[in-house]
């Protein structure tokens, strides 16, 4: 049997017939194996009785994104399943596992020549008293993947310790009996074994990186409006940070969230909120505020697909336009993206630690893929960005909290400070804080919030250059991995091909665009947007080179490693 | 706010700044500035430790022309603002400054859920009936038949009762002041402040320029005939049958303040992430 450094494994099932939990199972279990993995799910919009899937990918080595196909298939049902067939896509050397009452397969399924398998899913779940189909798809994939019995025991063991023994019993049945079933069947691949573990490992998913990356950076007061898919970012603050001494308040509306983290930031609190792009669309007047009065605030809008309610649960990358250009006047302000899993973590507490030193609003666009995918990952490097916000300790009548500075930073008074006094305003300001009409003082602000962005030095963390070579690939937040993927495909073959992925996507960095860009003569643009939102940025602010194509498409079906690696092979010959 | 610093021996022009109103000559927000830096001085308020919030429109210009911290925001938004203000820095005397466009048509629902919530702020309403800084449009306390530009021959519709929404929302101090008498809105401001909670104010005060009919309010405002009540269904009954006109403290409710969950001890950082350890 051909070894293999990864495989990619999907499991079907309608809502409430537990194919997510399939996929946590047999995550957890791989990582007690030594391997590293991602999960990603694909659900409907509704909350029972819809289709769902679970994703996954197992690997002797860390993996960013999901392969382009799957080796295994399992169906407990697939009812609804045509709605992402583009989602689950097999080919002729695939096996598919299907239950002969659980519906027909997916056109797209069907029509891919894998070997289909039909095993009586339910049937077996029956003969088990309190037995769940699903726990049979965990024992046909564990012995497929050649994970022991003994190893999702142990998971079934902690996983449903809450539900009792009775439950437990049942499940460890079911997975017997899966595994038994299993013993006919072949992958046809094995998975290489895990290379030698040194690092620390997390099974962690990037809306609890982000999480963490806020408090590491210094946030205490979080506002929280719940929007899928960022919930879960709120859900880790809200027991968390009181742990911390930080406080998290349910707001009543993003209006509300967003004026709230403000109010906290003022009074000296280092604040956040996260939500996605219906509410990063009403939060974008107060972002202006933030801007307009200097006060550090840190939104993550986790992306899904839009315009307006657009699709909740899938993934999409055209909030950049209203990240970049939303707010009205000329409003300097941060925008970073995080490339994967772990990077939430440290975009995330980098933007803290930016917004504070600069005292300004960062937005971290993150999205639904590495918000809600759960890895089995190295434990990421600990950084020591933490914020450090330039606070006045003024004498009384002095002090000007807008004074036009060389570096445009101003310290800021925190109340409690005797002599600080001054009114924050969204009203153009002079240097006191008092409103005015006049065009010097405003031409005076608009300068200082300018140059306090632009003159920051922020360091080779702007961006991920890696490699060589007169072709690069150019894309940003979670499409690194896939692209990354991509070029080491390429590379293989002997050909080099640079990767360029900004992560810090306001203030644009020309002069380190330009060096980054050095020797370069073609470049592919990959992106998820229909209107291929990114191009058009780069195109507005940097200098690309003539030869300039781009990979572009909509969510929810996510751009995979074949692809960009076909396109770049295509422009070689 | 028994656990906030003050001081003794106050002067009220200690409170006001420099700034020179933008209000029209006889604008009744003058005199509420005069409530609040007579209130901040019987109080002994530290101008330091006391923070002025507000919105957008004429009454939203206060917070600059005291010598607090102050916070002029974006329109409708005061109470969300100052809420994550006060959760966080619950040593600090916060006062909220709005108007009835402000407070009641785009803070609508922030006003709801503030009352709600229940932190211990304080939020006081100028309500002039009409839309002073944009020149005269109709706002939801604004007359049926009151005619404007925006809405020739009145809108038809019936203005609606802030303090029994703030009732029926759960506040925990409802007031209603005439800023033509300074000295008794300063003793509701005192009361109000001091009342733990959410505690609401509503001032009458007349806009001279696109309301000049409200200069008479001097002469139809009395004192309410009975003392605050403890229940809200009673309080709520008096305010939907007087005349619009009852000045006085209406209702003192007993509600706990809100008080953000602390855990009783804090840990380090880096145990944060044995959850995610395998």
């Amino acid at each position: 049997m051909p070894e293999v450094e990864n495989v990619s494994i999907a499991i079907v099932g309608s809502g409430g017939a537990g194919a997510l939990t399939t996929g946590n199972f047999l995550l957890e279990a791989a990582s007690v194996a030594g391997w590293h993995g991602l999960l990603t799910r694909t659900v409907g919009p509704q909350i029972r009785g819809g289709e769902a899937a679970a994703l996954i990918r197992l690997a002797s080595h860390p993996v960013e994104c999901l392969a382009e196909r799957f080796d295994l298939l399992i169906g407990i049902d697939w009812l609804n399943a045509n709605r992402f067939g583009a989602e689950i896509e097999v080919g002729p050397q695939s096996l598919v596992i299907t239950d002969p009452h659980g519906g027909d397969l997916p056109a797209i399924v069907a029509r891919a020549g894998a070997r289909v398998v039909k095993v009586p899913i339910k049937e077996m779940a029956k003969a088990i008293p309190e037995g769940r189909p699903n726990m049979i798809a965990l024992g046909l994939a564990a012995d497929l993947l050649g994970l022991s019995e003994d190893i999702l025991s142990v998971v079934i063991e902690k996983r449903l310790a809450e539900k009792g023994r009775t439950a437990i019993e049942a499940s460890r049945a079911g997975l017997k009996a899966g595994i038994a079933a299993a013993a006919d069947l072949d992958l046809g691949m094995r998975l290489a074994p895990p290379k030698s573990r040194t690092a620390q490992r997390w099974l962690v998913s990037g809306n609890e990186t982000t999480g963490l990356g806020a408090i590491r950076g210094g946030v205490r007061f979080a506002a929280a409006y719940p929007i899928t898919p960022a919930s879960e970012i709120l859900e880790w603050l809200a027991p968390n940070l009181p742990k911390v001494g930080g406080v998290l308040l349910q707001a009543e509306d993003e209006l509300a969230a967003i004026n709230m983290i403000i109010g906290a930031s003022y009074g000296g609190t280092p604040a956040l909120t996260a939500t996605s792009g219906p509410g990063l669309s009403l939060m974008i007047e107060a972002l202006g505020l933030a801007t307009a009065a200097e006060i550090p605030i840190v939104v993550v809008d986790v992306m899904r697909a839009g315009p307006s309610t657009g699709i909740p649960t899938k993934s999409e990358q055209a909030d950049l336009n209203i990240a970049v250009y939303g707010l009205h006047g000329d409003a300097p302000h941060l925008v970073l993206a995080p490339q994967s899993i772990t990077d939430c973590l440290f975009t995330t507490q980098w933007a803290v630690y930016l917004a504070e030193t600069l005292q300004a609003p960062a937005i971290v666009l993150s999205d639904q893929f590495i918000g809600q995918a759960v890895a089995v990952t190295d434990r990421p490097a600990d950084i020591a960005f933490i914020g450090q916000r330039a606070k006045a300790l003024p004498e009384a009548g002095a002090y000007k909290r807008y004074a036009v500075s060389a570096g445009g930073v101003s310290p800021m008074a925190i109340p409690g400070t005797r002599g600080g006094q001054y009114t924050a305003d969204g009203l153009t300001h002079n240097e006191r804080g008092t409103p005015t009409s006049s065009e010097g003082d405003h031409r005076a602000q608009l300068d200082k919030r300018c140059t306090k962005l632009e003159q920051f030095t922020y360091g080779d963390h702007w961006a991920t250059v890696e490699g060589d070579g007169e072709l690069a690939i150019m894309t940003w937040g979670s499409l690194t991995g896939a692209a990354r993927e991509a070029i080491e495909r390429v590379r293989r073959n002997g050909r080099d091909v640079r990767l360029i992925a900004p992560r810090l996507l306001l203030p644009v960095q020309p002069e380190r665009f330009t060096a980054a860009l050095h020797g370069v003569k073609r470049i592919l643009i990959v992106e998820q947007s229909h209107g291929a939102q990114f191009h058009r940025y780069l195109r507005a602010h940097y200098d690309l080179p003539d030869d300039v194509r781009v990979l572009h498409r909509p969510g929810p079906l996510p751009i995979r490693p074949n692809e960009i690696e076909q396109a770049l092979m295509q422009w070689s010959s | 706010m028994s656990s906030i610093q003050t001081r003794l021996a106050c002067n009220p022009a200690d409170y006001k700044s420099d700034i020179k109103p933008i209000w029209c000559p006889g604008c009744g927000d003058y005199h509420v500035l005069m409530s609040f830096t007579r209130a901040f001085a019987e109080l002994g308020l530290l101008p330091e430790k006391t923070v002025v919030v507000s919105g957008i429109g004429c009454s939203s210009r206060i917070p600059a022309y005291t010598s607090c911290y102050g916070f002029h925001g974006v329109h409708g938004r005061s109470l969300a603002l100052a809420t994550g203000l006060k959760v966080t820095r619950p040593d600090l005397t916060v006062v909220v400054a709005s108007g009835d466009g402000d407070g009641y048509s785009i803070g609508g629902n922030h006003f709801l859920h503030a009352c709600r919530r229940n932190v211990d702020i304080t939020y006081v309403v100028m309500d002039n009936r009409v839309y002073g800084m944009t020149k005269g449009q109709p706002s939801p306390t604004t007359e049926p038949d009151f005619d404007t530009a925006l809405s020739p021959g009145g809108t038809g519709l019936s203005p609606f009762h802030p303090l029994v929404i703030a009732l029926a929302a759960g506040a925990n101090f409802v007031a209603r002041a005439f800023s033509g008498s300074p000295n008794e809105t300063a003793s509701i401001l005192v009361e109000a402040i001091r009342h733990p909670g959410f505690s609401f104010v509503e001032v009458l005060s007349p806009c001279v320029t696109f309301r000049p009919d409200e200069r008479e309010w001097k002469n139809r405002v009395h004192p309410a005939p009975v003392a605050a009540t403890n229940d809200p269904g009673k309080a709520a009954r008096r305010i939907m049958t007087d005349d619009g006109f009852n000045i006085g403290i209406l209702y003192r409710g007993n509600r706990l303040p809100y008080q953000a969950k602390a855990e009783p001890r804090t840990i380090d950082l880096a145990e944060l992430e044995r959850e995610f350890e395998l």
